[in-house]
């Protein structure tokens, strides 16, 4: 997977002791950027709401690099289990360790090390409503480096949120003057505030047109590859989960039955796998994609033919 | 080798050089970054090979002073260079992240205008809204089947019964402290005694009932503007427009009927708690046995202070209940809406009551029930 050697290639001079060391939570500080291969890992994680058993036995390694999808069917728990790895739901039992520390029995001050380490963008966005969209994204600044100058924090808080694609002018706006896929960019934006290694998506193309959802999927791509970053992407989104995922992790019966590409995926036999991917919406998303593949290479005579003869079987049926 | 962000300026042989090295990442950018902007000399190339690790931040710091000092990046690992193509198109601005505002007498000007604008359509609205008020009785009257019987008896639970513990303990203790407080200052004539008079007609004719409205703007019309506000939130009164259900009909009417109704009862209630408060401080600091006093209340209370108590309680229900469903309908966008209009039916309720309290209190006496 090409996200993976992102940063091995360039890495300026790896320094042997530092790598040996890697694990050791006191060398792992926030000045150095993780190197071992799985940033998350979960190992036989367990949550119960009451009576209600949401996971148990839930395992699931995240590679370094790669956007990993999450889907399950409503109420399988996967917000929970975002939540679990950000350390905002306690687990039951089993072990949760991010970067190498666990989030589930460390104590405090590790956690702290960790949690400017990733960004979380909220179903809603979750911006606080009282301050503008530039101030939202200094908030996580000024809260962890209040040391910086004043004038660079508002420059990164700019330059953050025009990366995310917003215009210059929303800078100045509150949250309420922003459109549901603006604010999910400027959530964005607050989200890569403290330059994140990892990044949770919590449904980020929910509830936006489809312009504006593959706008936010070529989006997230872009800055995995620029940044560098490993991308947790919960999504419900068939075309999200063929454009952009590297894997996809499919949470059923209580935990992940099975983490692979779309493609290997297919070829599982499991009852809910086949109907998720090979249903009316997953065959239109996976045509959609190969349309899309087959227009990159319109300059080979093949494909351009293939290309004219689905359009025209697309206006026999019109 | 150092963990922060260091620089250094070399000689070199076009110009002069600035080496940066070490990490330069959000977290470590602190003091070298204001250092940096120090910088005002012309510099000719900017060497990052040195540099460990580095974020945007770090990109954003290395493109600023190329910009500022016209020098040449160089030396920068595919990561950096990486990172600083994606910012190349960006440009700084020492912009404010606030939207501009306009000067103090602007806003005042602006301020006021837009009070009068919000009392004006207010007032317009309250009126459509006692009007709708009173044509929905009017069909309900004359279709007494489409009464909602079931949503008043609730009413009448939530607004009357589960405040009996409350209303009843502020009452007694109301009685107590103008028992007490009342028989120290008489005592200064050596009239102890009009201790009763003094709690058995205040709390009747005044605070019996004006408490009780305070109380149940606080518990109920809150409620109700809470209730009525979420629901036209979640879209239930469009839903239940569409299928032909009458909000005024379904939600205000069992409501503020039932609180009408209830502030009667609640009203006459809170006068005897607190009359039995008066009497049992009377028992214990003044010596007037506790059944004297109740005794005592019948002879020196005339009939219609009751009266007017039991005048006012149902109108101050119906301001509190008219109130309450009001500003809940007047809930529009978000949520923080359903917070100002619940606060705002607290205390337009409360308002509303004490300024009719003092009409009453002179038409009373007018009529010669003093």
């Amino acid at each position: 997977m090409a996200g993976q050697d992102i940063d091995r290639a360039d890495d300026p001079v790896v320094d042997p002791v530092a790598v040996e060391a890697f694990g050791d939570p006191d060398v792992n500080r926030a000045f150095e950027r993780y190197r071992g291969k799985y940033p998350i890992v979960v190992k036989d994680l367990k949550n119960c709401f009451g009576e209600q058993v949401v996971h148990e036995g839930l395992s699931l390694e995240v590679n370094r690099g790669e956007i990993i999808g999450v889907v399950g069917g409503s109420g399988t728990g996967k917000s929970v289990l975002m939540r679990s790895i950000i350390g905002l739901q306690t687990p039951d039992e089993g072990e949760i360790e991010v970067f190498g520390r666990s989030i589930t029995r460390g104590n405090p001050e590790d956690v702290v090390g960790v949690r400017n380490r990733w960004g979380v963008l909220f179903q809603g966005g979750a911006l606080f409503s009282t301050l503008t969209v530039g101030e939202n994204v200094e908030v996580p600044l000024k809260q962890f480096y209040p040391d910086i100058h004043p004038a660079l924090t508002r420059e990164i808080a700019r330059y953050k949120i025009m990366l995310s694609g917003l215009p210059e002018e929303a800078v100045a706006k509150y949250p309420s003057e922003l459109s549901g896929g603006m604010k999910k960019r400027a959530g964005l934006a607050r989200a890569l505030a403290l330059d994140p290694e990892l990044l949770f998506l919590d449904e980020p193309t929910a509830g936006l047109d489809p312009i504006g959802a593959a706008a936010f999927d070529r989006l997230t791509k872009e800055l995995q590859a620029t940044l560098g970053l490993t991308v947790f992407l919960i999504t419900h989104d068939l075309d999200t989960l063929h454009e952009i995922c590297d894997r996809v992790a499919v949470i059923a019966d209580r935990k992940v039955i099975a983490v692979d590409t779309v493609p290997n995926l297919m070829k599982l036999d499991h009852p809910w796998i086949q109907e998720y991917f090979n249903g009316p919406r997953g065959r239109a998303a996976l045509t959609a994609q190969a349309l899309d593949e087959l227009r990159k290479h319109m300059d080979k005579p093949i494909a351009l033919n293939a290309v004219k003869a689905l359009d025209k079987s697309d206006e026999k049926k019109a | 080798m150092s963990d922060g962000a260091e620089f250094a300026i070399e000689d070199a042989k076009d110009g002069r050089r600035l080496v940066l090295s070490g990490n330069y990442l959000v977290s470590t950018i602190g003091v070298a970054d204001d250092e940096l902007r120090a910088i005002e000399e012309p510099i000719s190339e900017i060497d990052l090979s040195g540099v460990r690790e580095i974020d945007t931040v770090g990109a954003w710091v290395a493109l600023g002073l190329s910009r500022t000092t016209g020098g040449k990046i160089v030396g920068a690992s595919n990561r950096a260079a990486r990172l600083i193509g994606a910012l190349d198109g960006i440009e700084a601005s020492e912009g404010n992240l606030h939207p501009d505002r306009p000067g103090a007498v602007a806003r005042v000007l602006e301020s006021t205008g837009q009070q009068v604008g919000i009392a004006q359509r207010g007032t317009t609205k309250a009126v459509a809204f006692i009007g709708q008020f009173i044509v929905a009785t009017g069909s309900v009257i004359r279709h007494p089947r489409r009464f909602r019987t079931t949503a008043f008896v609730r009413q009448l639970e939530l607004v009357g019964v589960s405040a009996l513990g409350i209303i009843g303990l502020m009452s007694f203790l109301i009685g107590i402290v103008i028992a007490q407080q009342g028989a120290v200052q008489l005592a200064q004539f050596g009239a102890e005694t009009l201790t009763v008079n003094l709690v058995g007609r205040i709390t009747l004719r005044e605070l019996g009932v004006l408490m009780t409205a305070i109380m149940v703007a606080g518990r109920s019309g809150s409620a109700f503007a809470a209730q009525i506000g979420t629901m036209k939130l979640t879209e239930e009164i469009d839903a239940m427009r569409t299928i032909g259900i009458s909000p005024m009909e379904a939600l205000v009417i069992p409501r503020v009927l039932a609180v009408t109704f209830m502030m009667i009862l609640l009203g006459f209630y809170s006068s005897v708690m607190a009359i039995i408060g008066g009497a049992f401080v009377s028992d214990l600091t003044l010596g007037i046995p506790f059944l004297t006093f109740l005794a005592r209340v019948q002879d020196v209370v005339p009939a219609y202070d009751l009266y007017v108590g039991l005048v006012k309680a149902p109108v101050f229900g119906l301001i509190v209940g008219m109130t309450g469903c009001f500003q809940g309908m007047q809930v529009e966008g978000n949520s923080e809406e359903v917070g100002k209009r619940t606060t705002k039916a607290v205390v337009v309720a409360i308002f509303a009551v004490i300024v009719l309290d003092a009409f009453f209190a002179v038409f009373f006496t007018n009529i010669g029930w003093a």
